[in-house]
């Protein structure tokens, strides 16, 4: 089974993110960059696939020079081989024209299945594995909290807003993880020596045969007109417990009227 | 004046509180129509409350085909609609499924499409709130149909009506929507309460709770309130309660009236989930956690002292 996983750089959660005052565009320089925490679930699913079944698996990413160092952390975590889509007139593309990006770069290997995380930290958008659907033509098997693997047929645990729904499909196919599938592996210290030998192939988009109007800020399929920082919510009242504290949560909340 | 499009969420023969948000929300910028995709005689149960909730028109695109396969023959019924109708606009709520449909859409039509909008004007500019609430975000669709994926809570349902004329749509669900079949569908956890992402008031529990057993104090406090009940990611990733009910970043992003935040530190991934939430209140034993920094009124405490007597104290007030 050969296995495309798909992973993004992300501005870390937990530093201080915003936009670029110059486009707009998400201020990668004000932020630690990290692997999206959805992905590395991703990398792991797709080593526990080839693990089962055999195969070969490729990370396929897409961003500036400076996303070597998460398609390196996949290999480290045991991937094959990788795929690197750097190309500056790629920089602000929207989700939709990223889709068209990256299901170019599916579309040059040989595969039954992709994997990418439900969604990246950082836009949140959450739709990349419908959009890889559409344009590779193939099934997506989406929100997966569990797979299984039964020769060409793959079946998923779907989240749902109150379960699951099993739901199976042929492939090739899509798959997108949430982060309850799986606790992700470490790289090992032998897999990061090894990372550095395995071949990394980077693509431009001449090499994909996208039209660079197509895609980046100049073919974003939405635009951000402007952004702010939020008001501070109003800093309420915070009283310590004197044995009435749920008393008055209670008249805070018949005073808001919401009892 | 130009249409605009609504996919209809629904459940037990009623629309969900957030395509009747969503009908209010299109009369910004046309002329609100319901679109019900489903099995064969689904809209006749729902056509006067989504009249009664403002749709002028009410396309009925059913098929037996519609609830056997992942979204993906919603999106054929809205394309086609598209081509049809010339909509202003596609207005879809903001869960899992919305996302991944409006992202399709988008693809299959050669538009743009905005996720999570928490605002829009008439002028198609929406706002998002992204980055764990820090920053807020005007944006607006310049490719084909503009397809907003909208947040529940973010609009009020309204009185208004509007004719629901009924119109039915010739369904074709292609052979490459019919790829990802769902063979059975297993509600966990559900009892009365009302959804995560559309209930007016939620009560979420974390690492202070302590226990899978004594989340059934945060149950009681959401069943006093007539709320849902939501968890951190401590408490899920800790199998106190299921992942369904994570608020945060990795989980659902809520914005109910009132937001109470039991036990819970407030890291930068819970509030990602809840920050837009119209009032908080949190309870926590350290008076140095950062969900007091967000709280309209916080007690800093024991919760197992402090809840029982809340909940208390709204049985007294009933």
């Amino acid at each position: 089974m050969n296995i495309v996983v798909l992973v993004k750089q992300v501005p870390d959660t937990w530093s201080e993110r915003t936009l670029r005052s110059d486009d707009n565009t998400v201020d990668r320089a004000a932020a630690d960059a990290v692997v999206n925490e959805m992905d590395e679930h991703g990398v792991e699913a797709a080593l526990a696939l080839k693990e089962a079944h055999g195969g070969e698996v490729t990370v396929v990413s897409m961003g500036p020079e400076r996303t070597a160092e998460t398609i390196r952390k996949a290999l480290a975590m045991g991937v094959d081989k990788a795929v690197h889509i750097c190309d500056d007139a790629l920089h602000g593309s929207c989700a939709v024209s990223t889709s068209a990006a990256l299901a170019a770069a599916i579309g040059t290997l040989a595969y039954d299945v992709v994997i990418c995380g439900t969604e990246a930290s950082d836009a949140r958008v959450g739709a990349m594995g419908g959009m890889l659907s559409e344009r590779l033509g193939v099934p997506a098997l989406t929100s997966a909290r569990s797979i299984v693997a039964d020769g060409s047929t793959v079946r998923i645990e779907r989240q749902t807003d109150d379960g699951y729904e099993v739901v199976e499909a042929t492939t090739p196919l899509v798959i997108s993880v949430i982060e309850k599938i799986n606790e992700p592996r470490y790289p090992s210290f032998k897999g990061i020596m090894a990372a550095k030998k395995k071949q990394l192939s980077t693509l431009s988009l001449a090499d994909l045969g996208i039209e660079a109007d197509s895609v980046g800020l100049a073919g974003a399929t939405s635009e951000v007109i402007e952004f702010s920082t939020a008001p501070p919510r109003g800093k309420g009242e915070v009283v310590p417990d004197d044995g009435t504290g749920g008393a008055r949560i209670a008249g805070f909340l018949a005073a808001a009227k919401i009892i | 004046m130009a249409c605009v499009l609504v996919l209809v969420d629904h459940a037990g023969g009623t629309p969900k509180k957030a395509t009747l948000e969503l009908l209010c929300a299109a009369r910004v910028l046309g002329e609100p129509a319901a679109v019900v995709a489903g099995a064969p005689g689904t809209a006749a149960a729902l056509a006067d409350a989504l009249a009664a909730g403002g749709a002028e028109t009410i396309y009925v695109a059913e098929s037996a085909d519609m609830d056997d396969y992942v979204v993906a023959p919603k999106v054929d019924v809205l394309a086609s609609l598209i081509e049809s109708e010339s909509p202003a606009a596609v207005l879809i709520a903001a869960g899992v499924d919305g996302k991944e449909i409006a992202g399709r859409l988008a693809v299959r039509t050669g538009s743009g499409f905005l996720a999570d909008i928490v605002d829009l004007d008439a002028g198609g500019v929406a706002t998002q709130s992204i980055f764990g609430g820090s920053i807020v975000v005007r944006s607006r669709v310049r490719a084909g149909t503009p397809i907003f994926a909208v947040r529940p809570n973010a609009f009020s349902a309204t009185d208004r009506a509007g004719a629901g004329t009924l119109r039915t749509v010739d369904v074709v669900v292609g052979d490459t929507s019919k790829g990802a079949r769902i063979t059975d569908r297993v509600v966990e956890e559900k009892g009365d309460r009302p959804e995560l992402t559309e209930a007016s008031v939620v009560v979420s529990g974390g690492r202070g709770v302590g226990s899978a057993e004594q989340f059934s104090l945060i149950e009681s406090l959401a069943d006093a309130l007539g709320g849902a009940v939501g968890a951190s990611r401590a408490a899920t990733d800790a199998g106190w309660y299921p992942h369904q009910n994570q608020v945060g970043q990795t989980g659902v992003t809520v914005s109910p009236q009132l937001y109470l935040a039991v036990g819970i530190s407030g890291a930068i991934q819970h509030r990602a989930g809840m920050q837009t939430s119209k009032t908080i209140v949190a309870i926590n034993k350290d008076a140095e956690a950062p969900i007091f920094e967000l709280a309209d009124f916080g007690v800093v405490g024991d919760l197992f002292a402090v809840v029982p007597q809340l909940i208390e104290e709204i049985g007294k007030r009933r």
